[in-house]
């Protein structure tokens, strides 16, 4: 691809997956390592990627035996030499957050941190990650954030869109101080806890339902992290959408910030438009791009979007998001594709810098 | 520009308004505790009559979940979407640098002046004795 | 003194548009449950409202979940001068909104209707009261307005006798159905609302609000009124996607779908990823045989009200391009403090013709009108 530049890309989102849950019980205490095996506790693969559905993992990227992604080979050969990545963010959707019991969520949360730094983060120097946190309990979020935090391969704080309560909310702050404190973005990724239906309107039928009910809850969650107030209180932090399709994002900021002028009152802390902080605070990980491949939509949607500083390059790997090496969209100019793959994730993740 | 005497002062009591036109404009004047102000009856948003707005104090936050709330009464909202404005200086509470109210001067006058002139009373049988307010169109 | 003072209604009066417009989305409602709904409502319910009250699947029964923004969520200027409720007064409507703004169609959606009541049965016998209330009140006294036939949604059978039953009438120009409903809209429990509205060859309005029982994001609950209005866009684009692929669309191939009061900036995007989720998933839903872009074009209307305000405005322009002009239906959401002026409402320059269309003609084709 000769959009690369030459210091090469920043992916800020792929996911190795965690290969089975025998392998995280070396990374386990005792007690826990003992009960998933006793109790037969099963792997945390989740229906926001049904392993065999054709989202989750490219035909070409799919291993003969065993999961796609959850082996450094597989990593290294598929999502970082093809597109000359100098560095790639690693998300790791396993089900953590959807379990009942804290804490068996918060071992599981150690475990898959572990896993991923022995594993990948120890093995390739290209490769940085999120840190899996238990949302079940904030005080426990905020343990294992501390725990990682010294460690500057971990250069974001992962969260899911759909929990159990918009993520805006003050029961969340202590996990965006923690955040803020160390230098870190919140990265808020496509998936569900599975606490609620999925849709905002009921458990659907489909998968395909379920996947489209992604964007909408992005849009929700931009809602509620301006309209609590979280930027008002951490202005230093930022917030990555990960894997959330983007193209929504300035009709919804056309309609926060037309409510939010007769609405303000209600939300006084939110003191300049909904439109002004989204540019400041989001950014939006560039795959799947939710836009047909047409070089004068897509520029249109980048003037709508008023801010070439808010998509950071990701490739979205193992998900089946574009063919071959097609990553880029259509009509993409060279200066905004660097923007894109290089200083935008600079800027976001400052422990890249 | 031209003064022109719109009303006697106690048709507008404090806390109280009225609209009146003036060269082809609504304007609405209110009285803050025996101050005059003046604003085109016109939202700047999509032209809902700001007379028929409800007054409302000032609420503001230096932090979420804070409500300082201060100058009851001198905050009008717009009937329809609801925009603030202030009273005093016609801005909006949204974006006050950029959305404000178009206001006019409003000042009150004796009534031996305004009958000397130079003040346009074309309808008006004016006394000494009262006070009136006067616009600036 | 006599000095020029300007008497109601209200400003808009002067600005107002001078072409004829139909409005899509008007809200009436009662003076008085005792003078206007009792008359078509059983004692049995009369009495079993004044024990019991409106139970729906939240928790008080006369306020919404999220207080409003303004009592009533009307305009501070709607109140009649008799003292009635916004909406309440057919000679105040006239006076300020339908002589003013030259309202040639305007389509009526009464809100409290019994829809997604806990009480089924409850809920059928209040929405026939409401048909025959409309017809009553409002559109046998006023040619210009057409009423919606109101449902008991939840009950897909129910519903159906009740659509055919009006099935007909001129009076009526739609069905109405809420947002929030227990089960997403695509679902085959409500299929035989479908198959009747067909039938009876009426659009379904599908207007914003309800409560269905879930919270209102697929993540939890928001803690604002802002955050719950501003997810009206979000259900109403969840509700949709559950029409195109539970494959409603290709089942009932006369149908048409409007999407009221939920804003429409939002559908390019949500096109454009539901057909790449096609695309990609053809093999889960085999029974959609067509993109999801091509059976949102052929079957799916929206009202404009809430109009988003882009800034520069002329963006609006792209992305009503990547709609259509036709699929678009002014409204105003009368009394409602969100109210779009039909004057004033759409911030960009467009030629005669769109503009007739987007303010009238498309309503008038729409419901066959014309």
């Amino acid at each position: 691809m000769n959009a690369i530049p030459s210091s090469g890309a920043i992916d800020c989102d792929i996911h190795p997956s965690v290969p089975s849950i025998d392998a995280l019980l070396p990374y386990m205490a005792d007690h826990w390592r003992d009960t998933i095996v006793q109790r037969g506790v099963h792997e945390l693969e989740t229906i926001a990627y049904p392993k065999n559905a054709p989202l989750t993992a490219r035909p070409d990227w799919r291993p003969e035996k065993g999961l796609p992604a959850s082996t450094l080979a597989a990593v290294q050969s598929q999502a970082l030499d093809p597109f000359a990545t100098s560095i790639a963010i690693c998300n790791c959707l396993y089900g953590v957050q959807l379990l009942m019991s804290e804490d068996m969520a918060a071992a599981f949360a150690n475990a898959v941190n572990s896993w991923m730094a022995t594993e990948f983060l120890d093995r390739d120097p290209r490769l940085r990650a999120s840190i899996v946190i238990p949302t079940q309990n904030v005080e426990m979020a905020v343990a294992e954030i501390e725990r990682w935090a010294d460690d500057k391969r971990f250069v974001s704080v992962l969260m899911l869109v759909m929990d159990e309560n918009p993520l805006g909310r003050r029961l969340y702050w202590p996990i965006y101080a923690a955040a803020a404190k160390h230098g870190m973005p919140i990265c808020v990724h496509a998936g569900s806890a599975y606490k609620h239906p999925v849709t905002s309107v009921g458990w659907p039928s489909y998968y395909s339902e379920d996947y489209a009910a992604q964007s909408p809850a992005f849009h929700n969650m931009v809602s509620s992290f301006i309209c609590e107030g979280v930027f008002a209180k951490y202005p230093d932090l930022k917030v990555v959408l990960a894997e959330s399709g983007f193209t929504w994002l300035p009709a919804h900021l056309w309609r926060l910030t037309k409510f939010w002028r007769g609405l303000r009152a209600e939300i006084p802390w939110v003191d300049r438009t909904p439109t002004e902080i989204a540019r400041d605070h989001f950014r939006l990980t560039l795959q799947p791009v939710d836009a047909p491949p047409d070089a004068k939509a897509f520029e249109t949607l980048m003037e709508h979007m008023g801010s070439d500083e808010m998509l950071l390059f990701s490739t979205d790997y193992p998900h089946h998001q574009f063919d071959g090496d097609a990553v880029l969209p259509v009509g993409l100019s060279p200066e905004l594709a660097r923007k894109i793959m290089v200083d935008n994730p600079k800027n976001t993740y400052p422990r890249l810098q | 520009m031209p003064k022109y005497v719109v009303a006697p002062v106690e048709d507008i009591p404090p806390g109280g308004r009225k609209l009146v036109e003036v060269r082809g404009r609504p304007i609405v004047i209110f009285n803050l505790d025996g101050e005059f102000f003046g604003m085109l009856d016109r939202c700047p948003h999509q032209g809902g009559s700001l007379c028929e707005g409800h007054l409302v104090g000032l609420v503001e936050a230096s932090q979420p979940g804070e409500y300082k709330f201060s100058r009851q009464n001198e905050i009008v909202r717009c009937p329809w979407h609801g925009w603030e404005f202030d009273i005093r200086t016609g801005q909006s509470m949204c974006e006050p640098d950029r959305i404000k109210a178009t206001q006019y001067d409003v000042d009150v006058a004796p009534g031996d002046a305004v009958s000397e002139g130079p003040y346009v009373a074309e309808t008006f049988d004016v006394t000494i004795e009262e006070k009136y307010v006067v616009v600036e169109v | 003194m006599n000095i020029q003072v300007l008497n109601r209604p209200s400003d808009s009066a002067k600005n107002k548009a001078k072409m004829a417009i139909a409005d899509c989305d008007i809200h009436p409602s009662p003076k008085s449950m005792e003078i206007e709904i009792y008359p078509f409502l059983e004692k049995r319910w009369q009495d079993y409202l004044e024990s019991y009250g409106f139970i729906y699947r939240q928790g008080f029964p006369n306020g919404p979940a999220f207080p409003k923004g303004q009592p009533d969520a009307a305009r501070r200027d709607s109140y009649p001068p008799n003292g009635a409720k916004p909406g309440a007064d057919l000679d105040f409507m006239r006076a300020q909104h339908l002589d003013p703004n030259n309202v040639q169609l305007g389509i009526l959606n009464p809100l409290k209707s019994g829809q997604g009541l806990q009480n089924g049965d409850f809920a059928g016998a209040y929405c026939r009261a409401v048909n025959h209330w409309q017809i009553a009140e409002w559109t046998s006294k006023e040619p210009r307005l057409k009423a919606s036939v109101m449902v008991p949604f939840e009950d897909g059978v129910t519903s159906a006798k009740e659509i055919d039953h009006w099935a007909g009438d001129p009076n009526f120009a739609q069905v109405l159905l809420l947002s929030r409903t227990a089960e997403p809209l695509g679902q085959r429990k409500y299929w035989p609302i479908y198959e009747a509205a067909c039938r009876a060859n009426l659009p379904v309005g599908i207007h914003a609000f309800g409560y269905g029982g879930t919270p209102v994001t697929g993540g939890g609950w928001p803690s604002f009124y802002i955050e719950e209005m501003v997810g009206h866009a979000e259900n109403t684009q969840s509700l949709l996607a559950s029409m195109v692929f539970e494959g409603v669309f290709e089942r009932f191939p006369t149908l048409k779908v409007i999407l009221i009061e939920a804003g429409f900036a939002w559908l390019p995007a949500l096109k454009w990823r539901l057909d790449k989720i096609w695309e990609r998933n053809r093999a889960e839903i085999p029974h959609v045989t067509r993109p999801p872009s091509e059976l949102i074009r052929e079957h799916v209307w929206l009202t404009t009200q809430p109009m988003e305000e882009p800034e520069p405005k002329e963006q609006l322009l792209d992305t009503i391009g990547w709609i259509g002009w036709d699929k678009l239906l002014f409204a105003t959401d009368y009394p409602h403090w969100d109210f779009d002026d039909p004057a004033r409402a759409l911030p960009v320059k467009i030629d005669k013709a769109t503009k007739e269309d987007f303010f009238l003609n498309n309503a008038l084709d729409l419901f066959g009108l014309r």
